[in-house]
């Protein structure tokens, strides 16, 4: 197991966000995480990040409590990319890309060859280094999601936490890092993560999808055994048609109303 | 500008700057003292060679070694000092444009003077207003954090808010003591405006200890301060539990500012500009920003009190003198960022 959950619960003030939830996610998968709009995928991401603590129940990762790892170490398993981030200072996007290394280093240690070789490929897997040299504080919200992006790449964990990583990406780039994200799984066995909002996509990339609502799971599976119009009706309400795309031959949603 | 440079030819040119200018300054005053004469000065009393200065004025000895040197040395410490703490303000609060005024910590150590200026206690000998601007700027800094924080974290936006709200009670309360005070009026209008006349050698010993420990914590903790600045949760998955990190170094910039606003007043605008202006030149990585920040902000404050102190023909409080050429060099920064913010579209 990467992660388990066990009778986990979490709620802002009177406001109960995660409602006992328990389920195992495989590692070396791509997990898509789907729901309406509050129903706590968010939520479970900061629970997978140690950003937030249940407040009953536990969270495993590897088999040892989330708890007993320690912030920093933590940092060289799970690395998480958030859906909202603001820097107010100038530092070229190499830089930032750098701060990924991090965790791997001593204090006060200037960065290796090697540490520079990872960035420079992070940049370049995420179709960011023709941006290394500017300033991240003058970058569109697309560019700078895909810095982050490399970013979390640099950080080199077997955990990648993605919330919404495609928000604001264009279809090409969108395409790019989701590419990216499913060959860190199928090369390096790495573990994903992903908030989504296009059931489309994530029906395309992900090997497991989970539904949420109401801060519970409903069904997760592949898509071609979990996605139908049943559950698109019974999750977000919406009346659907799911057909097999024959060019991918993967599941899509043609929305009806 | 120096953002491609080493750390160390910056520091390097940076300090020789500073070293000239304490020698230069030395020179300067009321009564001039030639150059060499300077220079004999510092070799007998660094040196402890004591024919250097053989043939030396002994008084002429005693107006640089007692009189100068205590008040350049506090000059350039409390500028570095107060450099530091608006860095690391700024770092904290994700804002460029914080500093220890923006949190109220100035106002509650102006107050805590102020209140020991009116009271004329006594209790403490010298060091009154001094332990009480400490003490007001720290029960400052607990009241806005009690105020902004909720769930054991700090937002900065919420920490800005209570500053602001803070220091504007204290303001109306440092404003009610002056009204009531007659006599003292004087004492403390000159020490709200800053002054670093008649330091003395305890003055820098006591700027000494705070500012290097407070530097040494604040150069301690410089890379987790970078990736504070990609906010909490970025932080956090990077390593860095900021709402652990926050309070540590908000109580050490408050701590630096306060020594600071205790041995010299208030001197606004040093916090705020110089580690602004050393963002713009050698970037805003804080392992290089606050080593080169205080080196500044000492050339800076060293000079405007110099100006003060011996150009001007007659000596203009040190705050009033940085806010009158702060301010409008301020808007003129404020104003060239709006714009270059707007050219990239936010």
């Amino acid at each position: 197991m990467a992660f388990e959950l066990k009778q986990v619960c979490f709620s802002y003030g009177d406001h109960r966000v995660i409602e006992n939830l328990s389920f195992s996610i495989l590692p070396g998968c791509f997990h898509a995480v789907l729901g309406p709009n509050g129903c706590g995928k968010t939520t479970l991401l900061d629970l997978l990040s140690d950003h937030i603590r249940p407040d009953s129940g536990e969270v495993f990762l590897n088999g040892n409590k989330l708890t007993s790892y320690g912030k920093r170490l933590l940092a060289r398993y799970v690395a998480s990319v958030p859906q909202e981030y603001q820097v107010n200072f100038p530092y070229t996007v190499r830089e930032v890309v750098a701060m990924g290394r991090y965790p791997h280093q001593a204090r006060f240690s200037h960065p290796t060859r090697e540490d520079m070789q990872i960035v420079d490929k992070a940049l370049e897997m995420c179709m960011a280094d023709e941006l290394a040299e500017r300033f991240i504080t003058e970058l569109s919200g697309g560019e700078k999601q895909r810095v982050i992006f490399a970013r979390a790449i640099a950080q080199q964990t077997s955990v990648l936490l993605l919330d919404e990583p495609c928000a604001s990406l264009d279809v090409k780039h969108a395409l790019g890092i989701l590419n990216v994200a499913s060959s860190q799984v199928r090369t390096k066995g790495v573990t994903v993560v992903a908030v989504m909002h296009d059931i489309n996509l994530a029906a395309r990339f992900a090997d497991n999808l989970i539904f949420m609502k109401q801060g519970r799971k409903i069904v997760s599976g592949p898509a071609r055994h979990s996605l139908d119009a049943t559950i698109i009706r019974e999750v977000f309400d919406v009346d659907s048609v799911v057909t097999t795309e024959k060019h991918l031959n993967v599941p899509q949603v043609v929305f009806l109303q | 500008m120096f953002r491609k440079m080493q750390l160390w030819p910056q520091l390097l040119f940076l300090g020789i700057i500073l070293s000239a200018l304490v020698v230069m300054a030395s020179t300067m005053g009321y009564m001039k003292v030639g150059f060499i004469e300077v220079l004999r000065v510092f070799g007998a009393e660094i040196l402890g060679e004591g024919r250097f200065a053989a043939s030396t004025d002994p008084i002429v000895k005693a107006v640089v070694l007692d009189v100068r040197i205590p008040r350049i040395l506090a000059a350039a410490i409390v500028g570095g000092t107060l450099a530091i703490s608006g860095a690391v303000f700024q770092g904290i609060l994700l804002n460029p444009l914080a500093d220890p005024y923006t949190l109220g910590v100035s106002a509650g150590a102006a107050f805590g003077a102020s209140i020991a200026l009116i009271l004329n206690i006594t209790l403490l000998g010298g060091f009154n207003v001094a332990v009480f601007a400490f003490v007001g700027a720290l029960l400052t800094l607990a009241v806005v954090m009690y105020l902004a924080a909720s769930a054991g974290s700090f937002s900065s936006n919420n920490l800005i808010l209570s500053g602001v709200i803070v220091a504007a009670i204290l303001s109306a309360g440092i404003s009610f003591i002056k009204y009531m005070a007659d006599e003292q009026m004087s004492v403390i209008i000159f020490w709200l405006m800053g002054s670093l006349s008649s330091k003395s050698w305890s003055d820098v010993l006591i700027l000494l200890f705070f500012s290097g420990t407070g530097a040494g914590v604040c150069f301690y903790f410089s890379r987790d301060l970078n990736i504070m600045s990609l906010g909490g949760k970025t932080a956090g998955s990077l390593g860095v539990d900021s709402s652990k990190m926050m309070p540590i170094l908000l109580v050490t910039a408050s701590l630096m500012a306060a020594v600071c606003v205790s041995v010299s007043g208030i001197i606004g605008f040093v916090g705020l500009l110089v580690p602004h202006m050393a963002r713009m030149a050698t970037g805003p990585d804080n392992r290089r920003l606050i080593p080169v920040s205080f080196l500044c902000g000492a050339i800076l404050l060293l000079a405007a009190d110099t100006v003060t102190r011996a150009v001007l023909p007659a000596e203009v409080p040190i705050g009033v003198l940085t806010a009158l050429i702060g301010g409008p060099f301020f808007c003129y920064i404020f104003r060239k960022r709006q714009k270059t913010q707007s050219q990239h579209g936010f």
